[in-house]
């Protein structure tokens, strides 16, 4: 990706003056292209070449940000065309849409239910973080209006969507400070609502006429006039077109580093499906396939927690396992006389364990230990699940005080730590529970 | 200048094999592009659904979401093996849950006659789904493979601890393995590796790669997939070149979210459609990382993925 080093040597003034830190030209160079080292550091670099390198150099698919405060949205700047080749970086953000010929009521209930779908997982919060206002009547005052209302009562990141430029200026002017995407630049009005953008500071959206080639057009149109912060809506609402266009634009801008096309992705679900459930359905194919935004035509906790977990899913890090934290986890509201479990802190693990505790309706001490994420077979072998480390955790993290009866159910898999755990533990019973998370019910049952 | 999209290079293809007997026998794998990339090259079959039957009454462990479109049917696998095909399964799959030996441990022959009830009262392939007990799961496919020759029906999970064992009941009877692997590309191959040095054919070879439910490991088996995908279609890793199924109905009903009603947790909206979205969508994940056949519960979820389906194909 990028230059060589040996094209980025090209560029340098080729003294070795050293003053950058290493002794040559040609090892800055080098470093320059592993990322190890900035451009900045060479105080003889001439003005063309810094803005050569700076072009080459910049990410295939623009990054940027729309909304400010807690609920903006920062999309763009992927590098892989498959989550496992390194990660997803920016999940897409998801927008509710509401319209200008909407009832008062309607807009309230999404509002309502925007802000009441947020849910906490693994230390992180779930929601969806944007409003798409759309003018269905060319009228500003009333486009302003209900823009004001949204962001007053959400605070959300806001797409501005109208085909009337007018709208979309006098809601520009308004709202700029809170950096709305401004929907869109079309084959007719791009020069009017590229230079908007620019002037207002906001990022905009092409919409092309359903072909990669017309918005190719169009970022190429906005690019020259010095708009920067571009997305691409194709135009397209075929779901299958639209996924054959998202992985083409995807490829295009990591494979070809096509600059045309090296921006983020908008897509209309709403326009897509028959109902809310299928639109589920096509937000669920865009989150895997490069949607950067994904605009729903409305918002229920039923369809909203389960689109949040899939992205969630999707845009983990495949390097680095999704952990709980260490603590001490009451399930089903225990007391002193509750059996207390111990297990590891990777994150499925600890999901499977507490889900099967629950549903045992036992009330149950569930302890989970740092393990770094590793699950328990792994975390044993690496021995950070050892009697020692185990006998440390419970000694220290609080449970003695919880509890009058003296055992800990330790994972079946990690059985042979229980002898040493038994010396950490003095006075303590350590039984060895089942294998399988699925036996625990049976087991706390059984008890 | 039209703009000319940079070409992916494909350079293998998955087998193409048959499960089932008769007009009503169905054609799986076979595609030579990533998964719904039918602009780029072949994809003969479409992806398949099948609808999963338990052999024994499940009322007590599911859901109201889930029992009410199989009311009257759930002791009887035979009749909701029926209805299923009704809703609109390609397939049926058997899971032979009362064979655990850590639940009912019902004894093999009760097990395996529960199995040839659905054989005979559907027209449609069935695929036998395990308990992945080692010895317990020999027993019953050996006595499924005897009984239901000529059917050509799915045994599953062939596992590394059983391979040998279940591996010849296939061979012997002409059935199909499902070699099941633990979320890891290698040991997937490997499986591959040893079912084929046992002597079962690659055109009687599907690939489990296990499967974690939406919000439960679903990114696991999603990238596993994929890359699958990637080392048969692009990298020539002809171990690989398996159609693969995946058990999505098993792994998002028995989830937290998909249990909770509409009563208890509130927050998370309607509970039936929360459940039936959690299936659907693990499976359209899974779909377009490349499964071939996916497994479903609810009838719902069989209508969304469908539609799903014909309009991405």
């Amino acid at each position: 990706m990028g230059l060589t080093g040996i094209q980025i040597f090209k560029l340098l003034p080729k003294t070795n003056c050293g003053e950058c830190g290493v002794p040559t030209c040609l090892a800055f160079a080098m470093n320059l292209a592993s990322g190890k080292a900035e451009l900045e550091k060479c105080p003889y670099v001439s003005e063309e070449a810094k803005e050569k390198l700076a072009t080459e150099s910049a990410p295939p698919i623009r990054p940027l940000t729309i909304g400010t405060g807690e609920y903006a949205v920062k999309v763009g700047g992927e590098t892989v065309l498959f989550r496992h080749e390194k990660t997803f970086v920016n999940p897409p953000g998801f927008a509710v849409l509401v319209s200008t010929d909407e009832d008062n009521a309607s807009v309230a209930g999404k509002i309502k239910r925007f802000l009441a779908a947020q849910y906490d997982r693994v230390g992180l919060k779930l929601r969806a973080e944007m409003f798409a206002i759309k003018d269905n009547n060319g009228d500003a005052a009333k486009f302003c209006a209900l823009a004001k209302v949204v962001s007053d009562e959400t605070g959300a990141a806001m797409i501005f969507m109208s085909d009337s430029t007018d709208v979309l200026t006098a809601a520009a002017d308004t709202f700029k400070d809170k950096k709305p995407l401004l929907f869109g630049a079309t084959s007719e009005n791009a020069e009017a609502v590229g230079n908007l953008a620019k002037a207002a500071g906001c990022p905009v959206a092409v919409k092309g006429g359903g072909s990669l080639d017309s918005v190719i057009a169009l970022s190429e149109k906005l690019s020259a006039a010095g708009v920067k912060d571009i997305l691409i809506d194709t135009g397209t609402r075929d779901l299958k077109k639209a996924f054959e266009e998202q992985v083409l634009i995807r490829r295009a801008a990591l494979k070809d580093r096509f600059r045309p096309l090296g921006f983020p992705t908008i897509i209309m679900a709403n326009e897509m499906a028959g109902d809310l459930m299928e639109e589920a359905l096509v937000a669920a194919t865009f989150i895997a396939k490069y949607g950067a935004i994904i605009v729903m035509s409305d918002i229920q906790p039923h369809v909203v927690f389960p689109l949040l977990l899939d992205r969630l899913n999707i845009y983990t890090d495949p390097q680095r396992p999704m952990t709980a934290e260490q603590g001490i986890y009451p399930i089903n509201n225990p007391d002193a006389n509750s059996p207390v479990m111990v297990t590891c802190n990777f994150s499925l693990t600890y999901f499977i364990v507490s889900g099967e505790i629950e549903a045992s309706r036992v009330p149950t001490w569930l302890c989970v230990q740092d393990t770094e994420g590793l699950s328990v077979m792994t975390a044993w072998a690496a021995g950070k699940f050892s009697g020692e480390s185990v006998g440390t955790f419970i000694n220290k993290c609080g449970i003695k005080d919880k509890v009058s009866k003296k055992e800990v159910i330790i994972p079946g898999y990690a059985a042979g730590i229980s002898g040493e755990l038994e010396e950490e533990l003095s006075g303590w019973t350590v039984t060895v529970g089942p294998r399988e998370a699925s036996q625990i019910p049976k087991f706390l049952k059984s008890r | 200048m039209t703009f000319q999209p940079s070409k992916q290079v494909y350079s293998g293809k998955i087998r193409e094999l048959t499960l089932g007997t008769g007009d009503k026998a169905v054609k799986i794998g076979g595609k030579s592009v990533y998964s719904f990339h039918s602009f780029e090259g072949g994809t003969p079959n479409a992806p398949r659904i099948a609808m999963e039957v338990w052999d024994k009454d499940p009322s007590a462990d599911w859901p109201e979401a889930a029992r009410s479109p199989f009311a009257g049917v759930l002791g009887d696998p035979g009749a909701w093996a029926r209805k299923c095909v009704e809703y609109g399964a390609e397939m049926i799959v058997v899971q032979t849950k009362s064979a655990d030996p850590n639940s009912e441990n019902m004894p093999a022959a009760e097990v395996a006659a529960a199995v040839k009830k659905v054989v005979d009262a559907v027209d449609v392939p069935v695929i036998v789904w395990g308990v992945a007990n080692h010895e317990k799961d020999t027993e019953v496919m050996r006595l499924v493979a005897e009984q239901c020759t000529g059917k050509r029906v799915g045994l599953c999970p062939v596992e590394e601890g059983d391979y040998k064992q279940i591996g010849a009941a296939c061979l012997g009877y002409k059935h199909v393995a499902v070699a099941s692997s633990p979320i890891d590309v290698n040991l997937a191959k490997q499986l591959n590796i040893l079912l084929g040095n046992l002597g079962v054919s690659s055109d009687d070879l599907i690939i489990d790669p296990t499967t974690g439910g939406l919000g439960y490991g679903l990114e696991y088996t999603y990238s596993v997939i994929e890359r699958i995908m990637q080392a048969a279609l692009t990298q020539e890793d002809e171990k690989l070149q398996q159609p693969i199924i995946v058990n999505v109905a098993n792994e998002t009903w028995k989830s937290k979210e998909a249990n909770l009603t509409s009563e208890e947790a509130p927050e998370l909206g309607d509970a039936a459609k929360r459940a039936v979205l959690m299936e659907a969508i693990t499976a359209v994940d899974l779909l377009i990382a490349g499964a071939d056949v996916v497994v479903l519960r609810h009838p719902d979820t069989v209508k969304l993925v469908g539609n799903y389906i014909s309009k991405m194909m």
